[in-house]
């Protein structure tokens, strides 16, 4: 785990500090006990894309909630442009956008009225900081005098997007902004992100999608509650410390099965098209892997090495 | 800030396909229709005659008794027991059952009996019918009486005739009671329970948090929620005021200023309590069946159906806990008394003392979620 020794706290847009959080429920149905963080601690700079890649439930829209001020955490300190998340949370509520990961806007209002609602009680208004929504807002002015409630999940992504926007605000937090969104919309929704960095403006993204990663200047991997890593993506891949290959053959169930029971495979996951194969003996060759495969009666084995994503690097950290 | 916030509450208001007609028809449909059903002046008591004398004078009693307007005669029985089936058979309320010899024995002892027998499935229905026959008979016997008693002696017989006098509502009509209850549950609905059910909608939709990350303060936030629903509470109070007069001649004795400073402290106080309930409830469902749970309790325990002097110690203690007790007995007392703030003091405080209570216990429970 990375961590800053002496960080001066204004150097950072965001500085958070050992946060701990659980979830306590004491009641004759049900007892809860739940860690939903544990011992975070990491810090983004000015101007950075931020990531924290891990699956559902893995805590991120509990830090989202506790760096935007809706929750308190148990343990821990967080400070947002040099502004402490529970003594100075109104001077953080002027700086922060904050986008949740369900929609959450007025669906009986116009998307004219809702942008004008979230610019208002910012004391701004729509034409001050067009400048910054003007490559979205775009997009959707066709539709402006749409409820929101019936623009599509896209459009309504964008429409969010813009919200969070109108106040200018320095950082902006993202929950899980691509979850169920077309390809298509996810590009042009990363796309959007990188112009928005060119503005200066920090941003943390939360998503469960491991091919989003690559697109962040630095991620975190979150799982049950606590960073595996933080770091580049391009150094998180390069740390992977084994040998990848990539392995398909005509009966891909039965092949995980029989490559799960082969002693030398290290490790073994379905990904899609292929599985990833990982290895305890490095000097096993492609081709001795393919004979023992053939000997199970696998037809048309293709081995290839290949190099390693986040997924992979996911997978081996948990 | 609070000026947009409010406006935009108007805006999702009046694009409701649904409330503003309902705020619209509430008030008439409770002043038009409610008063005529909830009405406790029994009417079409179906009765059972078993005429066992056929007389002159037991057939007088019964044109006597049909001609009331309150009794329907069913059933006419050769026995008593013939009659008990037609009780049975729902057929009919009230069985009245003439002896032989009615009107000899009347005429020669002086005396006789009849008897009232009553099916008390519906106690009001049962008992109020059963008195009301009484009367009847004990005003065809005083009739009776008179009259044998000039035949037989010639003399004026003394008697006593009771002249009740029903003060503040002469014709003792049922509605004038009820109109102004009425018109504070629609209040309590309108002022307390919409705005409860928007917070927590807000909640439910995550509205709710993405306001919480703006600077919008919990106050202002929580105020451009009220307001709105006062402005149209007062509007719905005032068409209820316009409606009575305009359906039923119907106007307060008292002063309207009266009764729209209390409905303010009211108001205040029911909101309160609507907030209270916002605090607690994270689902519209649990909140509606909170707000379900309360308005039971409250209506029950406020005299708007029964007069709170008539229940139990303990429920009569239990009653000074529900705001609505002491509004309606204001909006009764001005309406039909024409009493002024100077005579309702206890009210004025106790509602008061409910508004600073409701809206602390707000405030307080508000901070200990967050």
């Amino acid at each position: 785990m990375q961590s800053f020794q002496n960080p001066t706290e204004n150097e950072f847009a965001v500085s958070c500090q050992s946060v701990s959080k659980h979830y306590i429920k004491n009641s004759p149905f049900e007892k809860l006990n739940v860690k939903a963080l544990e011992n975070i601690s990491f810090d983004v700079s000015r101007g950075e894309l931020f990531g924290i890649i891990g699956p559902d439930g893995a805590g991120k829209t509990t830090l989202f909630r506790i760096l935007t001020t809706l929750i308190l955490a148990d343990e821990g300190t967080v400070s947002i442009e040099g502004n402490d998340v529970v003594k100075d949370f109104k001077s953080i509520r002027n700086e922060v956008g904050y986008m949740p990961g369900r929609f959450s806007l007025y669906q009986d209002l116009t998307v004219e009225e809702n942008l004008n609602v979230f610019a208002k009680v910012f004391k701004t208004s729509i034409e001050e900081n067009y400048h910054l929504i003007e490559d979205i807002y775009k997009q959707i002015e066709p539709f402006k005098k749409r409820r929101a409630g019936k623009l599509s999940g896209g459009m309504k992504q964008k429409l969010a997007l813009c919200c969070a926007l109108i106040h200018k605000p320095k950082v902006l937090f993202l929950d899980e902004p691509t979850t169920g969104v077309d390809p298509v919309s996810r590009k042009e929704f990363w796309d959007m992100l990188k112009r928005l960095k060119a503005q200066n403006i920090t941003i943390l993204v939360s998503t469960p999608y491991m091919d989003e990663a690559s697109l962040c200047d630095r991620i975190a991997l979150i799982q049950n509650g606590s960073f595996l890593k933080i770091d580049t993506p391009k150094n998180i891949v390069n740390q992977f410390p084994h040998e990848l290959w990539s392995v398909s053959s005509d009966a891909m169930s039965k092949l995980l099965n029989d490559l799960r029971k082969i002693p030398n495979i290290r490790s073994c996951f379905s990904f899609g098209e292929s599985h990833h194969v990982t290895l305890k003996n490095k000097d096993w060759s492609v081709d001795e892997l393919k004979v023992v495969l053939e000997k199970y009666e696998h037809t048309s084995v293709e081995i290839k090495v290949i190099e390693a994503s986040i997924e992979d690097c996911f997978m081996d950290l948990t | 800030m609070l000026k947009y916030l409010i406006e935009k509450e108007f805006k999702q208001f009046f694009r409701n396909s649904f409330l503003p007609r309902i705020v619209i028809a509430m008030p008439f449909m409770a002043i038009l229709i409610f008063p005529m059903v909830a009405n406790y002046d029994v009417k079409n008591i179906n009765l059972s005659i078993v005429d066992n004398d056929k007389s002159p004078y037991s057939s007088q009693m019964v044109r006597k008794i049909e001609s009331s307007g309150y009794f329907r005669i069913t059933d006419v029985s050769s026995t008593y027991n013939e009659a008990l089936k037609s009780i049975e058979q729902n057929k009919s309320d009230v069985i009245l059952e003439i002896p032989n010899q009615f009107e000899t024995d009347l005429v020669r002892e002086g005396e006789t009996r009849v008897l009232i027998s009553t099916n008390t499935v519906n106690g009001m229905k049962g008992s109020l019918g059963s008195a009301y026959l009484s009367a009847i008979v004990a005003d065809f016997n005083s009739q009776i009486r008179s009259e044998l008693m000039q035949i037989k002696k010639g003399i004026q017989v003394p008697a006593i005739e009771i002249v009740p006098m029903y003060k503040f509502n002469p014709r003792l009509i049922y509605k004038v009671f009820m109109i102004p209850a009425i018109m504070i549950m629609i209040l309590a609905l309108v002022c307390g329970f919409l705005p409860a059910l928007n917070i927590v909608g807000e909640k439910e939709s995550g509205t709710f948090e993405q306001m919480n990350v703006t600077p919008v303060s919990k106050i202002h936030f929580i105020l451009a929620k009220l307001i709105p629903y006062w402005v149209v509470g007062f509007v719905v109070l005032t068409i209820c005021f316009l409606a009575a007069w305009a359906f039923y001649g119907f106007l307060p004795v008292g002063s309207f200023v009266t009764l729209y400073v209390f409905t303010t402290l009211f108001v205040l106080a029911i909101s309160g309590f609507g907030l209270v309930i916002s605090n607690y409830a994270n689902t519209i469902q649990q909140a509606i069946f909170m707000i379900f749970f309360f308005v039971m309790t409250f209506i029950f325990m406020s005299g708007l159906y029964t007069p709170v002097a008539s229940m139990p110690q303990w429920a009569q203690a239990l009653s000074t806990i529900s705001p609505l007790k002491y509004i309606i007995m204001v909006f009764r007392l001005v309406y039909l008394k024409g009493s002024s703030v100077s005579d309702l003091f206890v009210p004025f405080f106790a509602l008061m003392g409910f508004a600073v209570f409701f809206n602390g216990w707000a405030v307080l429970s508000y901070h200990k979620k967050n």
